[in-house]
C-alpha cells in the first residue's frame, strides 16, 4: 500500500489561529455512493438531469419542515465570532471551514431562490445561482462538518452549522449525490441490525467467545445475552464494542456492572446498533427506520428499561430523538429514564453502593477524560444541565486515582469534536481529520507534558475510532485511548457480591 | 404643504408599512413553522423558565458573544446599548407631553449618540481589517454598517452642529402620528437623517436584521431540554407513527 503524504500539523503550546489557506482542502473528497447503493436506500443513482430544480425543491420542502433552517439562514449577522472555533478550520486554515463561510455555502442558495433581497439584489445579498460549481462545494465542505455543533454553543442566535450541513446532504441525497461511506452504512444497518453488518450468527459467536475470555480471565461467569427474552434491560451498543480495541473492553466493562449489579440484561441481534447514520445525512426517514428497530426489539423481547451504550451520537439521537420517532413509551417502566445512558445507569449503581471497586486497579494511567461532541452539546445526562460533563467525570474518579482535566477553553461545553464524527471516519477523508484532530491533539499534548497524563478516556465510539486511527500519523500512541467502562472492567472486583 | 412634506410623510408612512407587514410576515412565519425535534444546544435548562432566562441572557448580555470573541461582544453591546437609548430618547417626538423618564434621558441621549458611532466603528474596523471576518462580510454587510453610521453621524451632527427647527420637526412628527400633517424643516441633515431611517425601515425585514426576531425563535437556544420526559413532535413527522407496525 503506498504511503500517503498527509501534512500533519504541528502543535505547540497554544493554539493558534490560522492565516487563511484558500482551498487548503478542497480536494478532499469523500468517495461518491456508487448507483445501487443510492437505490438500495431510495435515492436516485446518480446526478439527475434537472438537478438544479429538484435541489432547490428540496430545500424548499426542508424549510417548510423546519423552523431551525429558516431561522438561521435568516440570522447571520456575519459577525465572525464563530470562524475561529471549528477544529476543521483551526487544523487547516481552510476558509471555507469557517462555520458561517460553510454555512453560506447553502445560504447563498437560499437567498437566490427563496428571499425578495436575493431576487432583487443578488450580488449585494451575496446570492448566487446553483452552479455545478457550487454543486461541488457543497458536497467537498459538507462532507468536512462533523456536525459536532461548537459553533452553535459560541453563536449569539445558537446558528448550527450542523442543521446546515444535515439538510445540504440530504439534498444532495435526493439529486444523487450520495456519499459512499454514511450510505453503506445505514443499508448495513437496514438489511443486516448494525453498521458493520454483523449477522445474528457472528454476533453470538463473538459473544460466546467474550464469555469465555472473562471466565478464563477472571474466573466468574459472566453472561453476555443475545435475545433473550423478558430481560429487564435491553442494551444496544455501538456494533463496534463487539471487537474494536478499545471498544470491546468496554463491552466486557458493561458485561462485568450488570453481572454485579444482578440486573437481567441483553442484546438485540435486530436492533444491535446504537449508531444512526441517518442523523449525519439528513434523512428523517432513515433516521427513523434505524432507531425504530430499538422499538421493536424492546417490544419483541419484552424489556422494561432501555440502556445505550458508550456511543456519542447514538446517545444524541437517542436523548433528543427516540422519544420522537418511537415513544410514546407506556410498555416500558416510567420509574427510570427512558432510554437510559450506561454511564447513567453505573453512576447510579456506583452512588448506591452496588458495585465493588478497587481503582488501584488503574494506578498505571494518569488520565484524562475527552468530552465527545454529541453528549456534550446535543444532548443531557442525568436530568439537570451539565450532567453529560460531571456523570462520566464523576465515575472516572471511583475507579481512577490519577484524574486531571485539559485546558477548560477545550472541554466541557467547549470541547473539540475528535474530528472523525459526522460521517467523517473514512480513509478517504484522512487528511480532514487529521486537520480536525489538531486542537484535541494539541489540548491532550499539553496535558501530558504538564501533568504527565498517559490516557485519555471517551464514551463515544467514533472517537475511539479516530484517536486510535490518526494518533500515529502524530506520532502518538494509540494505545493512550481507553473507553469509561474498560476502567470499570479493570476496577471491579468480581465474586465479591452475592 | 410643501412638496418635501408631502414626500417624506408618504415615504415615512411608506416605510413604517414595509417594516411592520414585513416583520409580521416573518414573524407568522417563524411562529408557525413545524419544530418537530429537539435540537437545542446544550447543556440546556430543564426547565421553561430556565430556557426563558437563557434567551434573555442573550438578549441583554449577549451571553454567548461573551464567550466567543471578547472584541466583538464590546463594541456589538456598546452599538446595541446606545441604540436602545437612542431609540428611546427618540420617543421625545412621537409624544406630548413627553413622558418623564424620557425627558431624564436626553442629555443620555447625546452621549449615546456618540457611543453608537464608536460601537459601529469598532464593528467596521473588525470589518475591515479582520482577515476572517473580511472574508465573510459581503456587500450587504459593509452598506448596513454604512446606513446605520449614515443615520447616526446627521443625528450627531442634527444635535450638535447643524440645529434645526426642533419645534417644527416635532410638530411634524407628531402630525405623522395624528394623521394632521404639518411641514416638515427641510434642512439638508434633517431631510438625509430621515431618508436613510426610511432606508432602514424599508430594508430590514428583508435583511440580517431579522435577528431581531430571529433570536426568540432559535431552537438551538430556546428549547429546554425535556427529550426524554416530553414528547417533541409535529404534525408532518407524527404521520410516521402509522407506519409502525406495534
Amino acid at each position: 500500500m503506498a504511503e500517503k503524504n498527509y501534512e500533519i500539523p504541528v502543535l505547540e503550546d497554544h493554539l493558534p489561529t490560522p492565516i487563511i489557506r484558500p482551498d487548503a482542502l478542497v480536494h478532499v473528497q469523500s468517495h461518491p455512493a456508487k448507483p445501487a447503493l443510492q437505490e438500495a436506500l431510495g435515492f436516485p443513482t446518480e446526478l439527475v438531469d434537472d438537478w438544479e430544480a429538484k435541489a432547490v425543491a428540496k430545500l424548499g420542502e426542508l424549510l417548510e419542515k423546519h423552523r431551525s433552517l429558516s431561522v438561521y439562514l435568516d440570522s447571520c449577522v456575519k459577525c465572525g465570532a464563530c470562524t475561529d472555533k471549528c477544529q476543521f478550520f483551526l487544523g487547516s486554515g481552510d476558509p471555507k471551514n469557517m462555520p458561517v463561510a460553510r454555512q453560506d455555502l447553502l445560504r447563498k442558495i437560499y437567498r437566490k431562490y427563496f428571499t425578495v433581497g436575493g431576487k432583487l439584489a443578488p450580488e449585494m445579498v451575496g446570492a448566487e445561482p446553483f452552479t455545478k460549481e457550487v454543486l461541488d462545494e457543497w458536497y467537498t465542505y459538507f462532507h468536512q462538518c462533523s456536525q459536532c455543533k461548537r459553533c452553535s454553543y459560541f453563536c449569539p442566535y445558537g446558528i448550527d452549522t450542523a442543521e446546515i450541513s444535515m439538510a445540504a446532504r440530504e439534498i444532495l441525497d435526493h439529486i444523487g449525490m450520495g456519499q459512499k461511506y454514511t450510505n453503506e452504512v445505514i443499508l448495513k444497518c437496514n438489511e443486516i441490525g448494525n453498521n458493520l453488518g454483523l449477522g445474528p450468527r457472528a454476533l453470538v459467536n463473538t459473544t460466546e467467545g467474550l464469555e469465555e475470555d472473562i471466565e478464563e480471565e477472571t474466573g466468574v461467569a459472566v453472561r453476555l445475552p443475545v435475545d433473550e427474552k423478558g430481560a429487564d434491560v435491553l442494551l444496544v451498543v455501538p456494533s463496534a464494542d463487539f471487537f474494536a480495541e478499545p471498544h470491546v473492553d468496554s463491552l466486557i466493562g458493561y458485561a462485568k456492572v450488570f453481572h454485579q449489579a444482578g440486573i437481567s440484561w441483553t442484546l438485540s441481534s435486530y436492533a444491535s446498533e446504537a449508531g444512526n447514520f441517518g442523523l449525519f445525512v439528513g434523512s428523517y426517514e432513515h433516521l427513523h427506520g434505524v432507531s425504530s428497530r430499538i422499538r421493536k426489539a424492546a417490544l419483541d423481547l419484552g424489556v422494561k428499561r432501555i440502556v445505550i451504550g458508550e456511543c456519542g451520537h447514538a446517545w444524541r439521537v437517542a436523548y433528543q430523538f427516540l422519544n420522537t420517532i418511537c415513544g410514546p413509551w407506556d410498555f416500558l417502566d416510567q420509574n427510570y429514564p427512558i432510554p437510559q445512558h450506561i454511564c447513567e445507569f453505573t453512576n447510579d449503581l456506583i452512588n448506591r453502593g452496588a458495585l465493588n471497586l478497587d481503582p488501584s486497579a488503574n494506578d498505571d494511567m494518569i488520565l484524562t477524560y475527552h468530552d465527545s461532541c454529541n453528549p456534550s452539546r446535543a444532548a443531557g445526562m442525568g436530568g439537570y444541565p451539565g450532567g453529560q460533563f460531571e456523570i462520566p467525570r464523576a465515575i472516572i474518579r471511583s475507579v481512577c486515582n490519577n484524574f486531571v482535566d485539559m485546558h477548560p477553553d477545550t472541554t466541557h461545553a467547549q470541547t473539540f469534536c475528535c474530528g472523525g464524527g459526522g460521517g467523517l471516519l473514512t480513509e478517504e477523508l484522512m487528511q480532514v481529520r487529521i486537520a480536525g484532530m489538531k486542537p484535541r491533539m494539541q489540548a491532550l499534548c499539553q496535558v501530558m507534558e504538564e501533568k504527565g497524563v498517559t490516557h485519555m478516556a471517551s464514551i463515544c465510539a467514533i472517537c475511539k475510532s479516530q484517536f486510535t486511527g490518526v494518533m500515529p500519523h502524530y506520532d502518538m500512541d494509540p494505545y493512550m485511548i481507553v473507553g469509561v467502562h474498560q476502567l470499570l472492567n479493570n476496577a471491579i472486583l468480581l465474586g465479591t457480591k452475592d | 404643504m410643501s412638496f418635501v412634506t408631502v414626500v417624506f410623510a408618504l415615504l415615512l408612512y411608506a416605510a413604517a408599512i414595509v417594516l411592520i407587514g414585513g416583520l409580521a410576515y416573518k414573524v407568522r412565519s417563524y411562529f408557525t413553522l413545524p419544530v418537530p425535534m429537539k435540537v437545542f444546544t446544550g447543556p440546556a435548562p430543564v426547565t421553561r423558565s430556565g430556557a426563558v432566562m437563557r434567551v434573555a441572557r442573550e438578549v441583554v448580555f449577549f451571553e454567548s458573544l461573551f464567550k466567543s470573541n471578547k472584541w466583538i461582544w464590546i463594541f456589538g453591546a456598546l452599538f446595541h446599548a446606545t441604540l436602545l437609548v437612542v431609540l428611546l430618547s427618540h420617543l421625545r417626538y412621537f409624544t406630548q407631553p413627553v413622558w418623564g423618564p424620557i425627558v431624564l434621558l436626553q442629555p443620555i441621549g447625546g452621549l449615546a449618540g456618540f457611543g453608537l458611532i464608536a460601537g459601529l466603528g469598532g464593528l467596521w474596523a473588525r470589518r475591515l481589517f479582520e482577515e476572517r471576518t473580511r472574508y465573510v462580510s459581503g456587500l450587504s454587510d459593509h452598506l448596513m454598517l454604512a446606513l446605520l453610521m449614515g443615520i447616526g453621524l446627521s443625528g450627531l451632527a442634527l444635535r450638535h452642529v447643524a440645529h434645526t427647527d426642533i419645534v417644527q420637526l416635532k410638530a411634524f412628527a407628531l402630525g405623522l402620528v395624528y394623521f394632521d400633517w404639518q411641514p416638515l424643516p427641510t434642512d439638508l441633515f434633517v431631510l438625509v437623517h430621515l431618508a436613510l431611517v426610511a432606508a432602514l425601515l424599508i430594508v430590514l425585514p428583508f435583511s440580517k436584521l431579522l435577528h431581531i426576531p430571529g433570536v426568540f425563535f432559535s431552537p438551538a437556544q430556546n428549547q429546554m431540554d425535556d427529550a426524554r420526559e416530553k414528547r417533541q413532535i409535529a404534525e408532518w413527522n407524527a404521520a410516521f407513527d402509522a407506519k409502525r407496525e406495534r
